[in-house]
């Protein structure tokens, strides 16, 4: 089992697409698309790495991240954020809440891929890369 | 020049004997002058200005006032950033201290300054409004929000199909749907995001390129061309085509609900009966009782006759203190962007909602002006009459140039602070950038 990832975002084809990347380069990946417990999600399920979108139906990527990094358990976390919106004012508020990386839609799927290995080390299952499981 | 000197000495309480003393001239010389039988200028001149304690522009060319104010404005604002950029150094001071003589030696090169300097703030708050609109406003947000997040679905899932080359039969067919609806749905948000701003065309920037910075200004424009009258209104003149009417949506819409008002003013106000009473002298609150309606009618009826025979102007704000409606009259002046000067009447009435007043007020200025005013604060006519719904107010100020037996104390007033020569003022914001 690789390390495991976990995808905050809510457009079902943007998870899609991250998943079958991330699961063939070996990684377990998880999503979840409500903003309004998604803290409670990332305590439960403790996964190594977080993809944090900001634009979540009921709460925003930035709460959620203020969130985490206020419980001492989670406040090392390597936690990605997109945006749609790459303007400095947002970046410079995902960093003020702590984020450890920080990605603009559209990206390429190389460039998360990138950044993925950085934050959270190389997959563990990266000697065993599999196929995604069937859609 | 010489009725300067004069007005501005009776202003004062001094006799022409003790200011041709003060100055150095015999008494008659100075009778001479003030009659305009003798021209001064240079040294005589500074004295006289300074016994009368003005600047010495304010003595020669009237218009100048207003001119040197605005250059004072110009040089406190993009002028001076464009300067440093190029490595000059402008002295604030120093050139504040010049305007007056700038406008008064070349006085078409002032009024180009003074022109593109309103041109300046103009397009600059047009811009302020679009970038407001850009970053506020949630339909544009959102638009953009669902075209981004569609691109990114379709960037990410096109370069899995092109780059894995050993995708089985379900991931292919999985992600070609995926693609198919991501395509329909751009093309949908596309649309709907070109259809936003194609709707946008009539907002302020339309205005802009029109040659006006707002609708407000657009919809000025179109009144001041008739000035101030609209014969349209007029009962008995249905016979007359609609007046032409501002192109752009915004000003249209204030022209509209302009014309309506004054129909209806029209009718309660019938122009014979207004225009002799206006001839007699009659207080604006008898011409409210005689019809039977608002002071705030009887303000609007008052600009709005034809060639404006009281020489009125009238100013409307809202309850936060922007001006919605302004017709200043002759002499007074505005500021034409920003917030003007607290100690208006006009703002004063806001506290004392219903309760009319009237006073003489002294417009600081080179040469200062001053207008009888007249204001009420009364509940805007949108909304009123809902049960329960707590008022709304709106305050409007008439004022008139005040004769010459109005001899009242006038309440000291300004135009807006930052070319306020006013030294101590209580309700002062920010620093004049005129030379103290």
């Amino acid at each position: 089992m690789g390390k495991q990832v976990l995808l905050i975002e809510d457009e079902p084809n943007i998870i899609e697409a991250i998943r079958f990347i991330l699961t063939r380069d070996g990684w377990a990946v998880s999503s979840h698309s409500d903003g309004a417990n998604a803290v409670a999600v990332v305590q439960e399920r403790r996964p190594d790495l977080v993809i944090l979108d900001v634009m979540l139906p009921n709460r925003s990527g930035f709460d959620i991240l203020a969130d985490l990094r206020a419980d001492p358990a989670l406040a090392d976390l390597p936690v990605m954020m997109l945006t749609a919106r790459g303007q400095a004012r947002d970046r410079a508020q995902a960093e003020q809440a702590g984020v450890s990386r920080f990605m603009t839609k559209p990206f390429a799927n190389a460039e998360i891929l990138a950044a993925v290995r950085e934050l959270a080390g190389p997959s563990e299952g990266a000697n065993a890369a599999r196929e995604p499981d069937q859609p | 020049m010489g009725g300067r000197i004069r007005a501005r000495r009776a202003d004062l309480g001094v006799t022409q004997a003790a200011l041709a003393a003060e100055v150095g001239i015999s008494a008659p010389y100075l009778n001479l002058i003030e009659h305009e039988r003798r021209r001064i200028g240079g040294r005589l001149l500074v004295a006289l200005a300074r016994a009368l304690k003005v600047e010495p522009s304010a003595l020669t060319e009237g218009a100048e006032a207003g001119l040197v104010a605005e250059l004072g404005a110009a040089l406190n604002g993009t002028s001076l950033d464009a300067g440093a950029e190029r490595g000059g150094r402008v002295d604030i001071e120093l050139e504040a201290a010049r305007a007056a003589d700038f406008a008064a030696r070349f006085p078409g090169w002032a009024e180009l300054v003074a022109t593109q300097h309103r041109r300046i703030r103009s397009l600059e708050q047009a811009i302020e409004a679009l970038s407001d609109r850009l970053t506020h406003d949630p339909r544009l947000a959102a638009a953009l929000h669902e075209v981004l997040s569609t691109v990114t679905a379709i960037r990410s899932t096109a370069s899995i199909l092109a780059e894995t080359g050993d995708l089985d039969r379900d991931w292919l067919d999985r992600f070609h749907r995926n693609l198919n609806e991501d395509g329909a749905r751009l093309a949908a948000s596309a649309q709907a995001l070109v259809a936003y701003l194609d709707g946008e065309g009539a907002g302020p920037e339309g205005a802009a390129a029109a040659g006006a910075a707002s609708p407000q200004e657009a919809f000025e424009a179109w009144l001041e061309a008739r000035g101030g009258f609209l014969a349209e209104a007029e009962p008995g003149a249905e016979s007359l085509p609609d007046p032409q009417l501002p192109d752009e949506g915004e000003a249209r819409v204030l022209a509209e609900s302009h014309l309506a008002q004054a129909r209806r003013d029209a009718l309660a106000m019938p122009l014979a009966d207004m225009l002799s009473l206006v001839e007699a002298g009659a207080e604006p609150g008898e011409m409210a009782r005689r019809f039977g309606v608002s002071l705030v009618a009887v303000f609007r009826r008052l600009v709005g006759l034809p060639g404006n025979p009281g020489g009125y102007g009238l100013v409307i704000c809202d309850a936060a203190g922007a001006i919605t409606f302004r017709r200043p009259p002759e002499g007074f002046q505005m500021p034409r962007l920003g917030a003007a000067c607290p100690l208006w009447p006009l703002f004063q009435a806001l506290s004392r909602p219903m309760q009319p007043w009237s006073g003489v007020i002294e417009q600081a200025s080179r040469l200062p002006h001053r207008f009888r005013a007249w204001t009420l604060a009364e509940p805007a006519a949108a909304g009123a009459g809902d049960p329960g719904a707590a008022p709304v107010f709106v305050a409007a100020m008439l004022l008139r140039p005040a004769r010459g037996d109005e001899t009242a104390a006038a309440a000291p007033v300004g135009t807006t602070c930052r070319v306020c020569p006013r030294p101590t003022c209580a309700a002062r914001r920010e620093a004049s950038v005129l030379p103290g």
